[in-house]
């Protein structure tokens, strides 16, 4: 057993760090929600061409022929720099919707009638059932937008039920769904982490009373429980990836949610009454937090299907 | 991240030593009540003795020390499966197995190791703990307990607390001021020293459950050797660093299995009962389940890092205790509620764990000191009040 990362896992992270901060660094960030979010087709190309969608593609297909840890790491750098856009969606689509694994596709996904994210910039709209099917954007013609929470995140609500043209065989609705919620969960594991270093940050260099805030234990204890969250999700949802067990992802969607919204909150909190204004990043990690707690897993489906897990007779099980 | 699995060779080892739990198990004495401690030394003491016939004692400690020399993995496979087992929890023997022991095996003299650390593999000594004191609980470099030298002896006075085992223990670590005039941390030693010594009372005290759980220990002008100190004059504090860093990296692995047949018992039971049909009690369970596999998750995780740096747990063991601590507290509190009005009952299962539950965010370092120590030594805050 060795559950610890692997040095070309190291490898990949650190290069997808690398041409995150080159490409999406902060004002890159802050300009893109000035303009109010959207896909960036030029970044979209060059996320296509590191390998972002193809990961998982046999190499034999023109992918990367990795697998989900490795998936996992690379949605936590997204997650960290709150890189918009349909990611998830276009990475499970990587290898059925042409152009999906190259970056040149941009693939949303409607769930349950729910708003449906970037519609606006999609090439193509998976609908997510019991059985997975393919819609072109138009179908959902006629959809009215959302005034979105996340202002890097534009949702439209269609107004009539879109029924899917092209039926895809391939793909079970269960899986889809719990791939997207562990990829969910590892953008929500990088939100958290990047909301914990931004409060420690700031407790340090921050002064009252003539001292670093961060000396106070009351601000200390907050930036500890932070960390506590952060690595329980982190283990959750490494784990999930490793295993691919349903019970272990909903675990590691509903800690990850956890963690990246109560990190979000209590980041807002260590920076006081700066933390309340639009000039700092954490509301914008908070309303995404938001955002994606409602996708593909909810907090209560998470914890039925876990319930459920618990009828199985077992205790710990190997591995 | 890659292999969540076990190599050939630890399989091996788990299914030798189910087959071997399969075989004694069954034979084992039924367990004595929490308040007879004679029979509780006696039961932990068979079960050690019985462990190191069979070659599974002093698993974690070094082969020079009489242990295996195991690797933390195979250390975690052994509470893995003795806790599914049901085997016996360590008991009695925890402080001389998970704590005293090492100690000495990292920091005595050939001598020492030699005379202390076989009985303790062998079960035939009990340790104890005098490290807390009324007025140095969490402040534990506070202590004020002296020892002043007289020729070849320590003359050692004060009062301990919270010492578990103190009623049937043979040998006390001790810590004990030797340097009154040196900054707080500077002047400490650690001693082994004997229980039946003239001058120890141990006066036991009523936890909250009702039962006697620890002692309180008076010193009086108690004489122990010289030869019984382990480490340098006053180097005590990092002597006891050396070994609490080891103590929480694998110290709750058996636990957290514990918790995840306790919580499958209780979703048993709401089943049974109808109460499984509360959508707000069942997915509290639900939770709980995502609680604890991730906890399994973080041990296997401190442990793979722990054995790529070297084998020494880092602070990370402080992140696990936090939540730990807390989830098993909330655990008892959902057994409570599928307990419905038996939740009042002492004789249910769960009742007194959930008495007992209360000491987890205390013991071993209060959650408020291990979120200072998080804060302090992972995230790099200043120190502070």
């Amino acid at each position: 057993m060795d559950f610890s990362l692997s040095e070309d896992q190291r490898a990949l992270r650190a290069g997808m760090r690398e041409l995150l901060a080159g490409r999406f660094g902060r004002e890159r960030m802050r300009a893109a929600v000035e303009s109010g979010g959207g896909v960036d087709r030029g970044l979209w190309a060059e996320l296509g061409a590191a390998g972002f969608f193809a990961l998982r593609l046999p190499e034999a297909e023109g992918g990367v022929g990795l697998g989900l840890p490795e998936s996992v790491l690379l949605f936590e750098e997204a997650g960290r720099v709150l890189l918009p856009g349909p990611l998830v969606a276009t990475h499970l689509a990587a290898g059925v919707v042409k152009g999906a694994a190259e970056g040149r596709a941009v693939v949303t996904v409607l769930d349950r009638g729910g708003p449906v994210q970037d519609l606006g910039d999609a090439d193509a709209l998976l609908v997510l059932g019991e059985v997975v099917s393919l819609a072109a954007p138009d179908s959902a013609r006629g959809a009215v937008a959302v005034r979105s929470v996340d202002p890097l995140t534009a949702l439209l609500r269609p107004v009539r039920p879109v029924v899917g043209a092209e039926p895809l065989p391939a793909m079970s609705g269960g899986t889809l769904r719990y791939e997207g919620a562990l990829l969910t969960a590892a953008e929500q594991l990088g939100s958290a982490a990047r909301t914990l270093e931004a409060a420690v940050q700031h407790a340090r260099g921050r002064e009252q009373f003539g001292v670093a805030i961060g000396s106070f234990q009351a601000v200390k204890h907050l930036c500890a429980q932070m960390l506590v969250r952060t690595e329980l999700a982190r283990a959750a949802v490494y784990a999930a990836a490793v295993t691919g067990d349903p019970a272990e992802t909903a675990g590691a969607k509903l800690l990850a949610d956890e963690a990246a919204v109560a990190n979000a909150r209590d980041c807002l909190q260590v920076h006081g009454g700066m933390g309340f204004t639009w000039e700092a990043d954490v509301h914008l990690h908070l309303k995404r937090a938001w955002l994606r707690s409602g996708r593909w897993l909810t907090a209560a489906e998470a914890e039925e299907a876990l319930a459920s897990d618990l009828g199985a007779g077992e205790g710990a099980e190997r591995g | 991240m890659t292999d969540l699995s076990y190599s050939e060779e630890e399989d091996e080892f788990r299914a030798r030593l189910r087959e071997w739990l399969a075989g004694v198990l069954p034979g084992l004495p039924p367990k004595p009540s929490p308040d007879d401690w004679p029979g509780r030394r006696a039961y932990d003491a068979a079960w050690q003795r019985m462990l190191y016939d069979a070659g599974y004692a002093g698993l974690h400690w070094p082969v020079d020390a009489g242990g295996q020399g195991a690797t933390p993995t195979r250390q975690l496979i052994f509470l893995e499966e003795t806790e599914k087992a049901g085997a016996p929890y360590v008991g009695a023997n925890f402080v001389g197995l998970l704590h005293a022991g090492p100690t000495v095996a990292a920091e005595g003299t050939a001598e020492q190791r030699a005379r202390w650390l076989p009985p303790v593999l062998r079960g035939e000594e009990i340790w104890c703990q005098g490290f807390s004191e009324p007025e140095a609980g969490s402040d534990l470099a506070a202590l004020r307990t002296r020892a002043v030298r007289d020729g070849s002896h320590y003359v050692v006075s004060g009062q301990k607390i919270w010492t578990s085992h103190a009623e049937v223990a043979d040998w006390c670590e001790l810590l004990v001021r030797t340097d009154p005039r040196a900054p707080k941390h500077r002047g400490i030693s650690w001693l082994a020293m004997p229980m039946d010594a003239p001058g120890v009372t141990v006066r036991p005290l009523r936890t909250l459950a009702g039962s006697t759980e620890f002692a309180e220990m008076f010193l009086d002008e108690v004489r122990v050797p010289v030869a019984n100190r382990v480490g340098q004059e006053n180097d005590g504090w990092r002597v006891t660093m050396v070994t609490l860093s080891f103590e929480r990296g694998t110290a709750f692995v058996g636990e957290v299995v514990a918790c995840r047949r306790t919580l499958a018992a209780l979703a048993g039971e709401a089943r049974a009962t109808g109460r499984w049909d509360d959508a707000v009690l069942r997915r509290r369970l639900g939770r709980l389940n995502a609680e604890f596999r991730a906890l399994w998750r973080l041990t296997q995780w401190n442990v793979s890092e722990a054995e790529r740096s070297g084998g020494v747990p880092g602070a990370g063991g402080s992140v696990f205790k936090l939540r730990y601590s807390q989830a098993r507290q909330e655990l008892y509190e959902a057994a409570a509620e599928v307990l419905g009005a038996d939740a009042c009952d002492l004789d249910r299962e769960w009742v007194l764990d959930r008495l007992s539950s209360l000491s987890y965010t205390i013991a071993a370092g209060t959650s408020q000191i291990q979120r200072n120590i998080v804060a302090e030594r992972l995230l790099g805050l200043p120190k502070g009040r």
